[in-house]
């Protein structure tokens, strides 16, 4: 489909902007991001776009499209019909750099709130067997792009900001349960999936799943199993009382490490001279 | 060395200021549109059958609709109640079924697929993906009540005695032929099929799912768990589709009954 | 605006692929403050590409294997140009470095028993690769990720701040190294989104900046690989060796031109892909080498037995070494019996049925069907070589990963030697981890040595490098950054591709001086925040100066080998294999000198028989026996 068609892209700065209509060549065969990169090459050559590998590997080119949130380079224009008009916007959930490009900082500091990998001290590397029975559930999650398409489609802080504190959104809770399920863990993350990550917030609706590039069955496969995980914790009276005649075992709640709460702001580097500490930790 | 200076960094970053509630051009409308129709055409149809107390027995091959079973008012007709009756008979706003009807309206009100149902088709939280929702404020499920929904699985356990009743009940009308013994007509068909569709519902739960063996952390040292999780795995992955399916099947099986009780169809017999 | 900010660490690390996070890893548990540098978001790093697996003798699926057998295969595949201590320590220690990062919650494919899977691959003697389906890379590279997240709340439970010990300055790309007196002494550069400065103050800095693929018309390679490590080293006082070696994988996606380049992964072929001509042929069949002859099949029939039966039969040539197959179908393509799109015809079709192909090769598949609108179930897909990897890199100790400039260290792509003159495919993966881990321990090491005695910032060298970072947006006129990425793509492509001859290298050379002055006086529009093409406007120089060594190099050396064909020296020597060419910086020239390839050790010589060693040692080299005492550099 050679010819031309009319892109609509979000330019602006910050939070304010508006959309500016352009004309630009397309060429069979070509997706979204080609388009754009067309565009800062002739048009607009500053315009801003985040991309690395152009093949749906690394997730840094997640836009909305047409309202839709997807991965600009996944997206191709032969979607479109001639001469409709392709309107791309950044991502809602997450602050605005400048014209495509959002600030997905927020994320990485949710990850750092999720207890790491902890297995027995006792164990050595080399010591794991595990089938792949075990792994296959998890590896589903650990296709994960981390292109946060999922925590930006999620009505729980794309349309209410003011959760962003204590809800992790769909990407970390997966990775919650994706821990939750190794076979070598031995950390207990269910009590702090509900009250510090917000499980309890996801009403299950699925856009998560919709809009995932990966199509990673994130509801099904990982919040109701946690969600599940955490009504074993904290919602069966069973199991509480199992726990109490002694038929089950006390659980043992893992917090959420300390000190990895910033107040939302990443704090700034330590400034002064570089401290170097005696010696290998085993940390 | 000198201290350098502490970093003057972040300004404040904004969302980029959209004011359309979506930029989505498709019907995005039309999925909850149709879901809020079937859900409310089936609550229509049930209430009214349910609050009838009429034409839900066939004596002659004891079909017994499943919207009565168990039948426990002392007006049931004579062998349609499996566990024999309560001594008085219930007023008009009773159901029959008073002991398992409330357990399966919870079973598919907590359903993991019906809560996205009408989340979306009803309370429009959201309505459709990336269509921003009419609420101010929001909690999930994270408060009372919705906080109830995490108490699924007592409703899956509740749903499993209802279904091996519901079994029962349609394999117990293959012993009522028509010349007495063992006899087979459209309706043992369709209490059969409506039966074993429910069993394919109840078995998919998300909450049966976990209760298997979803829970265990290693599959290693579990391998008929493991068995087990993996078929119910490949349930799960059409539960909506028996979720809706059912729906379709109670009314079916339910107004065959109710069309052969009043006289107004006669069963099909294929044999006896 | 040029206000810089100035953060002070004990090592800096360039680059957050594998190579850079491992490094960074071990700086830290060993009690370096320690910056990660990456041009891209945390965990987007180029190894996410990376689909087949790590190579690592295990011994989990062929018992048999041991390091031994792997050193002898990197060897081999590298045509016995590779440092002999690199690819032992790599043979040695991959094992280790995978079972920690398991233990680090990586989740390989498993073997029936519960052990890590492993696979076969080209070049590998046993199945040897750990892999995750086809994401293998991805997992590393989350590992990694997950890891430095543990240790950064190790690290907030300790001081307060998870970033204390550990941080990573994502979107940020560093322009040039400072130096004082010949030691490094940080690292400047700007941050993509607001275009600030800053300087990083180290008296270590790691370059783990992954490959030059971009300076390559078409390439696999994403924007990150413009060299930015091979060219700082080349800047501050280093040397690049081998870098007239490119690794050309030979199946690529020409069609639609904007996947161009994009991988199709070698286990096509291994799962029974046939490569065919516009004519329908089989072509493979008429380009096996001498030395391989007796490996591959002759005839179809033959070929196609060995999918099943590979005891009785040889193996189809489509499993020539990648530079090998790489080689015939540019030539098919340049003597018109390409494909519609200028590549050829691999069809898996005829071979599998629509089922195992969705099962064995699901991200192919979906490639295909997504990005071109192919369905590979049915028909043949096009493809064409693609730039894949380069061999050369920052000249480095093998223990240490030290470069000659002190405190300068190099892991993965942009170091050189380990992989010789052609890498094996599963190599990269292990190499980035085993590398990685050592330069960490190399820069604690240095930082001990030192003590008090740490390199200052000169200041004129901050206010120099900020002022070279804004002159392109500065300029009233000149050359758009796009216009000469492309010219730059298309002399290293056509001139200094898969297929070189000297006349065609001495004309890239001249175009590439050309265009140094064009460079040099790019023009960028727009501002400091997020701006694509002053970001491209400062890579250019790099790519530039890259594809100046990699022209140089291909030049000097009057052979071919691995990933360096020239047709005008069509053979191998066995007098070149004992020289390693090294680039340097002379004023602003690249200068190009030869050095002794490092000679292998006797019981390491041991593990070839003689008769495969004739093949590519010189005379006396054989007749020695062992050139251990011999000295290490010799001019030429």
């Amino acid at each position: 489909m050679n010819g031309e068609t009319t892109l609509r892209v979000w330019r602006g700065e910050g939070g304010e902007g508006r959309l500016v209509d352009y004309t630009v060549a397309v060429e069979e065969g070509e997706v979204v991001l080609d388009v754009l990169h067309r565009l800062q090459a002739t048009a607009a050559p500053d315009l801003a776009v985040r991309w690395n590998c152009k093949a749906g590997k690394c997730g840094s080119c997640s836009v909305e499209i047409n309202g839709r949130p997807r991965l600009a380079c996944m997206t191709r224009m032969n979607l479109f019909a001639p001469g409709e008009t392709v309107t791309v916007t950044p991502m809602r959930t997450f602050p605005v750099i400048r014209d495509l490009v959002c600030d997905v900082s927020a994320n990485y500091r949710k990850a750092r709130e999720i207890p790491s990998f902890t297995p027995d001290p006792a164990t050595r590397p080399g010591e794991f067997r595990m089938s792949q029975a075990d792994v296959q559930r998890q590896q589903e999650f650990r296709k994960c792009i981390e292109c946060f398409l999922c925590n930006n489609v999620c009505h729980v802080i794309r349309d209410h900001e003011d959760n962003t504190a204590h809800f992790s959104g769909p990407r970390y809770l997966m990775r919650v349960a994706e821990l939750e399920m190794h076979p070598y863990d031995t950390a207990d993350r269910r009590k702090i999936a509900q009250e510090e990550f917000g499980l309890g917030y996801c009403n299950i609706t699925k856009c998560c799943t919709e809009v995932c590039p990966e199509n990673i069955q994130i509801t099904d496969n990982a919040l109701i199993p946690l969600k599940e995980r955490v009504a074993d914790r904290r919602y069966d009276p069973l199991v509480w009382l199992g726990r109490r005649i002694g038929l089950r075992p006390a659980s043992q709640d893992t917090p959420i490490p300390p000190g990895v709460r910033q107040d939302g702001r990443a704090a700034a580097p330590r400034t002064g001279e570089p401290r170097r500490k005696p010696g290998p930790d085993t940390t | 060395m000198t201290a350098p200076p502490p970093v003057p960094r972040e300004p404040v970053l904004e969302r980029a200021r959209l004011g359309a509630r979506t930029l989505r051009r498709d019907r995005w409308w039309v999925p909850p549109l149709f879901t809020a129709l079937g859900l409310a055409a089936f609550v229509g149809y049930a209430t009214f059958r349910v609050f009838q107390q009429d034409h839900y027995w066939v004596a002659d091959y004891h079909y017994l609709t499943p919207f009565y079973s168990p039948c426990l008012s002392a007006a049931c007709a004579p062998g349609s109640a499996v566990f024999g009756t309560l001594p008085f008979e219930f007023p008009w706003f009773l159901p029959y079924a008073l002991v398992s009807l409330p357990f399966l309206l919870l079973f598919r009100f907590t359903c993991y697929y019906y809560r996205k149902a009408y989340y979306r088709a009803i309370w429009q939280a959201p309505p459709a993906c990336a269509v921003r929702e009419p609420h101010r404020r929001y909690t999930g499920e994270s408060r009372l009540p919705l906080i109830g929904q995490n108490l699924h699985r007592y409703f899956f356990y509740a749903a499993v005695l209802i279904s091996l009743l519901n079994t029962y009940d349609a394999l117990v009308s293959f012993a009522h032929g028509h010349n007495g013994g063992f006899g087979v007509g459209l309706g043992n068909l369709i209490l059969l099929g409506n039966v074993i569709l429910l069993w394919c519902y109840t078995l998919s739960c998300h909450s049966c799912r976990h209760v298997v063996g979803g829970r265990l952390r290693s599959f290693r040292r579990h391998p008929l768990r493991y068995r087990a999780w993996t078929w119910v795995s490949h349930l799960n992955a059409r539960h909506m589709a028996f979720a809706w399916i059912t729906l379709g099947t109670l009314v079916l099986t339910d107004l065959y009954v109710a069309l052969v009780a009043s006289g107004t169809l006669t069963d099909v017999r294929l044999f006896n | 605006m040029t206000e810089t900010t100035r953060l002070a660490y004990d090592a800096v690390v360039i680059g957050a692929g594998g190579a850079g996070l491992r490094a960074a890893i071990e700086a830290r548990l060993h009690g370096l403050r320690t910056a990660i540098v990456s041009k891209s978001l945390f965990g987007k790093a180029h190894t996410v590409m990376a689909e087949g697996g790590a190579a690592a003798a295990l011994g989990n699926v062929a018992s048999d294997d041991d390091w031994r057998v792997h050193f002898r295969d990197t060897i081999r595949g590298g045509k016995f140009l590779n440092d002999p201590r690199m690819a032992e320590l790599h043979a040695r220690e991959a094992p280790d470095r995978i079972l920690e990062l398991e233990y680090w919650g990586a989740l390989f494919d498993r073997t029936e028993d519960g052990r890590i899977s492993q696979r076969n691959f080209g070049g590998h003697e046993y199945p040897r690769l750990a892999h995750v389906g086809d994401r293998t890379g991805l997992e590393m590279i989350r590992t990694l990720q997950q890891r430095i997240v543990q240790l950064q709340q190790a690290d907030a439970a300790e001081y307060g701040d998870p970033e204390a010990m550990l941080k990573v300055h994502a979107e940020t790309t560093i322009t040039e190294l400072v130096t004082d007196n010949g030691r490094v002494a940080g690292a400047f550069g700007y941050l993509r989104d607001s275009g600030e400065f800053l300087l990083l103050e180290s008296p270590v800095v790691i370059l783990a900046t992954g490959g030059i693929g971009r300076s390559f018309e078409v390439t696999s390679n994403s924007w990150e690989y413009t060299g930015d490590g091979h060219a700082l080293a080349l800047r501050a006082g280093a040397a690049l060796i081998n870098m007239e070696f490119v690794q050309f994988h030979p199946t690529g996606m020409v069609w639609p031109p904007s996947v161009r380049g994009i991988l199709v992964t070698e286990s096509v072929r291994g799962d029974g892909g046939v490569l065919r001509n516009s004519a329908g042929k089989r072509f493979m069949f008429d380009y096996v080498p001498e030395v391989f002859r007796a490996q591959y099949a002759e005839s179809e029939e033959e070929a196609d037995g060995w999918y099943t039966d590979p005891r009785n039969h040889r193996r189809p040539p489509e499993l020539l070494p990648r530079d090998e197959v790489a080689r015939a179908i540019n030539t098919e393509v340049k003597e018109g019996r390409g494909s519609p799109h200028g590549g050829v015809f691999l069809d898996v079709s005829e071979r599998l049925s629509a089922e195992e192909i969705t099962r064995r090769l699901p991200s192919m598949y979906h490639q295909f069907k997504e990005l071109a609108d192919v369905d590979i179930t049915a028909e043949p897909m096009e493809v064409g070589p693609t730039c894949h990897y380069v061999m050369g890199g920052v000249a480095v100790d093998a223990e240490t990963g030290a470069a000659s400039v002190p405190g300068l260290f190099a892991a993965g792509e942009v170091a050189g030697g380990m992989h010789g003159s052609n890498r094996l495919g599963g190599n990269s993966l292990s190499d980035l981890l085993v590398f990685g881990r050592r330069c960490g321990l190399g820069a604690a090491a240095y930082l001990d040595s030192l003590g008090a005695d740490r390199p200052a910032v000169p200041a004129a060298a901050v206010a120099e490098a900020a002022t070279a970072a804004t002159a392109p947006l500065s300029r009233s006129e000149g050359d758009n950054p796009y216009l000469l990425h492309r010219e730059i793509q298309r002399t290293m492509n056509d001139l200094v591709g898969i297929v070189r001859n000297g006349a065609e290298i001495e004309q890239a050379i001249a175009r590439l001086e050309k265009l140094d002055a064009r460079v040099a006086g790019v023009r960028v529009e727009g501002g400091r925040c997020y701006n694509p093409g002053w970001h491209l406007a400062l890579d250019l120089r790099n790519m530039l100066l890259v594809s100046q060594a990699v022209a140089r190099c291909a030049l000097e050396r009057e052979e071919s080998r691995g990933g360096h064909t020239r047709d005008d020296f069509p053979r191998m020597s066995a007098r070149w294999r004992r020289i390693t060419l090294a680039a340097r910086l002379d004023g602003s020239d690249v200068v190009v000198e030869h050095r002794r390839t490092p000679p292998m050790r006797r019981d390491l010589l041991a593990l070839f028989e003689r008769g495969e060693l004739e093949k590519y040692l010189t005379e006396e080299e054989l007749a020695d026996g062992s050139p251990e005492d011999t000295d290490e550099e010799e001019g030429a």
